[in-house]
């Protein structure tokens, strides 16, 4: 399994990197982290004429504040990710999600932006992206625009960022309020990617009550969802009075999976429900600790 | 045929040179011109973790990068870890007692993910051992003797304070 003959590129800057993409268009793909798009390559599912290393362009790399949030560069590995104290401080799902993604060794390599961009519907950090209505930050030769996730994830690995594009930065903003965040799926196996997945968050007003919910689901549908219903069920109730495996069952009605070999749809909707229900418990929790303590 | 580009990186301590197309692989530039063959390929998709190796110190799989990305970094192979030909290293000394091998192919990429393991997580839990351990399919041993080794491992390199 060899991948077919390429012409190599290694830009060094966001501007010659958008300068290659513009001339070669669909013939040049970036390659990030390597770990979905190599294999891809390898077993010839796939070929471009052009690869456009992204791995020495420094300006991608890195978690930066952000006016409250942070910003990541898209080469932030996801280890880097994982072991960041502002990611876990501001933006605790996805220090939470992190170690789900594969092993650690893939982790090593592999990119919070190549996730994103690659947008397997199965994948953690896109449903977290979705739950918590982060940024995309695009870039092209014509310039830099931004894309809110929900306008994101367009359908099962296509997004909103065009061939002659490069996805730059994430944006995420910290939830300034008390909050319970919690996220967890299941899987076959240790870094097996999901049959379902959930990332939840729960803010309350100073008085104990919900006033925002956040709910991702994975692995339940052709692109990363949001489990509107369950937030709507949520608004407005005190935490104590929220029953979470009740409000987690109506998870069933927002997802749209699919069956294969490793489980039906009906084994999906079931189980993926029981998981928000499980996940959105933690999440509770969560806010009633931190309640308490402050 | 495609442009051969000069490739050099430090492996084992050592600096190699090559050449190779683009999309020659680092784990089969580490086989064919640098001769280690200690770096074993299973499923050359990222799955089984036999082709691990360290690049700069972190554990990656040989397979999903090319040779030309690791230009000017140090690779460590599995041939590269023990300090000299007398001795192993005591994750290799650990898979021996603990029969943490049969047939072997998948040994040189749990030796390595493991030593990287430990340098990150001293001392490690049952449980931080097989989820350190799950990007390394075995199909001989059922694992039970790898997490062993792992553990004796452990072990051995917290009490001579070797990392
Ligand atoms: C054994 C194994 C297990 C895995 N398990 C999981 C798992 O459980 N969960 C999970 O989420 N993932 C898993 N992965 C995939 C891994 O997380 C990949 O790293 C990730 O999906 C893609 O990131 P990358 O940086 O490797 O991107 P690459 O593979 O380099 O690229 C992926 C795609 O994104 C595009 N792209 C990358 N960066 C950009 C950018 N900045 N702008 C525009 N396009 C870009 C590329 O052109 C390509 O199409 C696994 C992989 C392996 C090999
Ligand atoms: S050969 Fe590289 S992971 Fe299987
Ligand atoms: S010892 Fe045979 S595959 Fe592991």
């Amino acid at each position: 399994m060899k991948p077919a003959p390429f012409e190599y590129h290694a830009p060094e800057t966001v501007a010659d990197v958008v300068g290659l993409l513009a001339e070669h268009g669909d013939d040049a793909k970036p390659l990030a982290g390597g770990q979905s798009l190599v294999p891809l390559l390898a077993m010839r599912l796939t070929r471009f004429e052009h690869i456009v290393d992204l791995n020495r362009v420094d300006e991608l790399f890195g978690v930066s504040l952000d006016n409250g949030g942070i910003s990541i560069g898209a080469m932030t590995r996801q280890a880097a990710v994982e072991t960041d104290t502002a990611v876990a401080d501001r933006v605790p799902l996805l220090h939470l999600a992190t170690p789900h993604i594969g092993h650690f060794q893939i982790r090593n390599r592999g990119t919070i932006g190549g996730s994103i961009a690659h947008a397997d519907p199965a994948s953690e950090y896109p449903a977290v992206m979705l739950a918590l209505d982060g940024v995309a930050e695009i870039a092209s030769a014509s310039g830099f625009r931004e894309a809110p996730a929900a306008e994101f994830f367009e359908s099962t690995f296509m997004t909103a960022v065009a061939p002659d594009e490069l996805l730059v930065a994430l944006r995420f903003s910290a939830w300034d309020q008390p909050a319970g965040f919690a996220f967890d799926e299941i899987a076959r196996r240790s870094g097996d990617f999901a049959l379902a997945g959930a990332a939840v968050g729960i803010g309350t007003d100073a008085a104990g009550r919900i006033n925002r919910a956040a709910v991702g689901m994975l692995g339940v549908g052709p692109t990363p969802l949001r489990a509107s219903s369950v937030e709507a069920a949520l608004m407005g109730l005190a935490t104590s009075d929220a029953d979470p495996a009740e409000i987690g069952r109506l998870a069933a009605e927002d997802m749209d999976p699919i069956g294969d070999v490793h489980a039906s749809v009906e084994y999906r909707r079931r189980a993926g429900s029981t998981l928000v229900g499980r996940v959105l418990a933690n999440a509770l929790a969560q806010v009633n600790t931190e309640a308490g303590n402050g | 045929m495609a442009d051969q580009i000069p490739l050099s990186m430090t492996v084992n301590g050592q600096t190699r040179r090559g050449l190779g197309e683009a999309r020659l692989t680092l784990a089969d530039f580490l086989r064919e011109q640098a001769h280690c063959t200690g770096v074993h390929l299973g499923c050359e998709h990222g799955v089984c973790g036999s082709c691990t190796v360290l690049m700069d110190g972190e554990a990656v799989r040989s397979c999903l990068l090319f040779a030309v990305q690791a230009d000017g970094a140090g690779i460590t192979t599995v041939e590269g870890l023990a300090p000299d030909d007398e001795t192993l290293h005591p994750v290799q000394e650990a898979f021996r007692d603990c029969h943490g091998l049969q047939c072997g192919f998948c040994t040189p990429g749990f030796v390595v993910s493991v030593a990287a393991f430990l340098e990150a997580n001293p001392d490690p839990s049952d449980e931080e051992i097989r989820h350190g351990i799950s990007g390394n399919l075995c199909r001989c041993t059922g694992y039970q003797g790898i997490v062993a080794a792992t553990r004796q491992a452990a072990a051995v390199m917290k009490g001579s304070g070797q990392s």
